[in-house]
């Protein structure tokens, strides 16, 4: 049959030992024992032991000193100390020090029987914790992804299958939704993990320094090239190259990426040397790619090129059940960073969170989550410490459902209108439609912006 | 459940033996075990198992005074006396066997009485002395304790516990039993 758990039993009386090993053995546990706190440490070092049976009193390494080394020798093991009546106030420091509890000499059949029968049981559950927790973290998270929404999990498998190709991925999303972390993640995920990752973001260059950024240089390719330079395309051989919004990239340098992604291969500017790529590309955008590409902003063939396998990050509001997950999963983060004893949020908090609509998405929330727990005083976050953007809906505003769709879509450009500070531009782009009719609309339902 | 040799229960009390309680146990005994059983007084005492100062005797001691007394051909010993046993860190004990060992001790003492502490009915004291018989010697073929509180194997820390197990094994440790035995006979 097989045993129980393994006890040790620790204690200078011989007799002890044995009766207790016995009595021990007749439960079915395996016991082993130790007649001084030197033995005991050294069969600690040398096994695993699932709890200790301690006698205070031994001369030598006494039962205190056992219990201050097996905490660290073996945190997981339950120590149970054994006293005389005279030493009761030694065992409640015991206690204070890690002990799991004491028996004061001679005890019940029936309270050790319990104590060791309650203890194999919490064990037991502890391990089976332990490994659902392991199991349903595997389940939420993808590198440094964390989510258990239906839409995010079909994410990270198509991204799981993606990092094991070498075909250019296409990601779309929001600002804030975690673009450039999912591309970090595939290129962990991939062969390619040894290599290196390089990011570039395409909107923050000019097109000559983002051309001489991909590229590189040779000497004396423009005014102020007084050396040569490698591109990000050579810096990211045998790794992969992030392209961070691709939808922003001048029609010209459109050019030059087709023919890089089609030849694998590119010369440096200023340069006649050709030289060969062979870096894996993951490209992302937080606008929509298929209608530059209807309106002729984007190059059809460069479009298809990048959109081998595209892959889209739902906005936070579409996956509100995450932010319980990821409030958790920012709030660890800060704990160690901030070195800050945070718990967790109040229920009041979490509401709050629940409650708002997330424009910056994922960003954002982490965001707030800093700010709230920089200024928390205590491991609770409370709705106080945590400053939310613009409300969803202006003051005064009746709370409950409108009725008419037009009420709906009047809201809605009102509310969308005040998070972008009335930038139609930004505004207009967050609900998906031109400038123009948003003015249409503006006027149509007569909205003002406040004084 | 053959094996060699056979279970000797020995009184080893210090009043006289009652031979009439002890037969109708062996009787029991033989007849769970399949092992023929036979019942005799022992001749002398250990001498160092009395604890003075708690006024009752280490059931460790007997039980190493047990093995040093092996008669040749006897597979298991079960000692059975009336004085109170206890191991150094518990109050008491109704006994004490060595798992898959050839001896084992059990006490009448606490079995004669009833949870209050008045004396219990003799065919109560007959029922219980028979399940710690067939417990501690469950132990010596290798069974350890059974959740099956209704089971004879069920750990025991109280009187009531006794009263409340069966004098048998439950299904799982009657097969446990067929199988450690069948092991011993052919390894």
């Amino acid at each position: 049959m097989k045993a129980k758990g393994s006890i040790l039993v620790v204690d200078d009386e011989e007799i002890v030992r044995d009766s207790l090993a016995r009595w021990l053995e007749e439960d079915g546990y395996q016991v082993d024992t130790a007649p001084d706190g030197q033995a005991a440490l050294a069969k600690l070092a040398a096994q695993a032991y699932a709890i200790l049976l301690v006698d205070l009193k031994m001369p030598g390494i006494d039962g205190l000193q056992v219990l201050a080394q097996a905490r660290t020798l073996q945190p997981d093991a339950a120590i149970i100390i054994m006293t005389a009546y005279a030493t009761v106030d030694t065992a409640v420091q015991a206690m204070k020090q890690g002990a799991y509890d004491y028996l004061v000499k001679p005890f019940e059949p029936e309270e050790l029987s319990l104590m060791v029968g309650k203890l194999t049981n919490t064990q037991a559950l502890r391990r089976e914790n332990v490994l659902l927790r392991k199991a349903l973290k595997r389940q939420c998270e993808f590198k440094d992804l964390v989510s258990k929404s239906p839409k995010m999990e079909a994410v990270f498998e198509l991204a799981r299958t993606a990092a094991k190709s070498n075909s250019t991925v296409l990601i779309l999303g929001g600002s804030g939704t975690g673009k450039e972390l999912l591309a970090r993640a595939i290129h962990a995920e991939s062969l390619r993990r040894e290599g290196p990752f390089v990011g570039v973001s395409c909107a923050a260059l000019t097109e000559s320094l983002l051309e001489s950024e991909l590229f590189g240089h040779e000497k004396g390719a423009f005014t102020g090239a007084v050396g040569s330079a490698r591109g990000k395309f050579e810096i990211a051989a045998g790794g992969t190259l992030f392209l961070d919004e691709i939808g922003d990239i001048s029609p010209k340098l459109q050019l030059d990426l087709l023919r890089v992604l089609d030849a694998r291969e590119f010369r440096r500017v200023g340069g006649s040397q050709v030289i060969k790529t062979d870096a894996r590309i993951i490209a992302a955008t937080n606008r929509d790619l298929k209608k530059l590409v209807d309106s002729g902003s984007f190059r059809e063939d460069l479009y298809y090129r990048l959109n081998v396998i595209p892959v889209t990050l739902p906005p936070l509001r579409e996956r509100k059940e995450d932010i319980p997950l990821l409030a958790e999963h920012f709030l660890a983060q800060f704990r160690t960073e901030m070195r800050k004893p945070l718990e967790s949020l109040s229920g009041e908090a979490l509401e709050m969170l629940m409650a708002y609509d997330w424009p910056g998405n994922v960003r954002e929330l982490r965001n707030v989550l800093e700010r709230g727990a920089v200024l928390a005083r205590g491991p609770i976050l409370t709705p106080l410490g945590l400053e939310l953007g613009p409300p969803t809906l202006p003051p005064g505003a009746p709370t409950d459902t409108p009725d008419s769709l037009r009420e709906v879509e009047r809201r809605h450009i009102e509310v969308t209108l005040k998070q972008h500070n009335w930038n139609i531009t930004r505004a207009a782009k967050a609900l998906g439609i031109d400038r123009v009719t948003l003015y249409n609309k503006i006027k149509r339902y007569q909205i003002r912006e406040d004084e | 459940m053959a094996g060699e040799g056979t279970i000797l229960l020995e009184w080893m009390g210090e009043a006289p033996m009652e031979g009439d309680l002890l037969e109708r146990v062996r009787q029991q005994v033989e007849t769970t075990f399949a092992i023929p059983t036979r019942v005799a007084a022992v001749n002398g005492s250990p001498a160092d198992s009395l604890d003075p100062r708690r006024g009752q005797h280490s059931s460790t001691r007997i039980l190493r005074w047990i093995l040093t007394t092996l008669p040749p051909g006897v597979a298991k010993v079960l000692g059975i006396t009336d004085v109170d046993l206890c191991i150094p860190v518990l109050t008491f004990v109704f006994g004490e066997a060595q798992v898959d060992g050839p001896a084992a001790v059990v006490s009448t003492a606490r079995l004669r009485l009833t949870y209050d502490g008045r004396p219990a009915s003799a065919r109560l004291v007959e029922a219980r002395l028979l399940k710690e018989c067939l417990h501690e010697l469950g132990h010596t073929f290798g069974l350890v304790h059974c959740p099956d509180v209704t089971c004879v194997m069920s750990r025991s820390n109280s009187v009531l516990d006794v009263d409340q197990k069966r004098a048998g094994f439950c299904r799982d440790c009657r097969q446990r039993l067929r199988a450690l035995t069948e092991e011993r006979d052919d390894p």
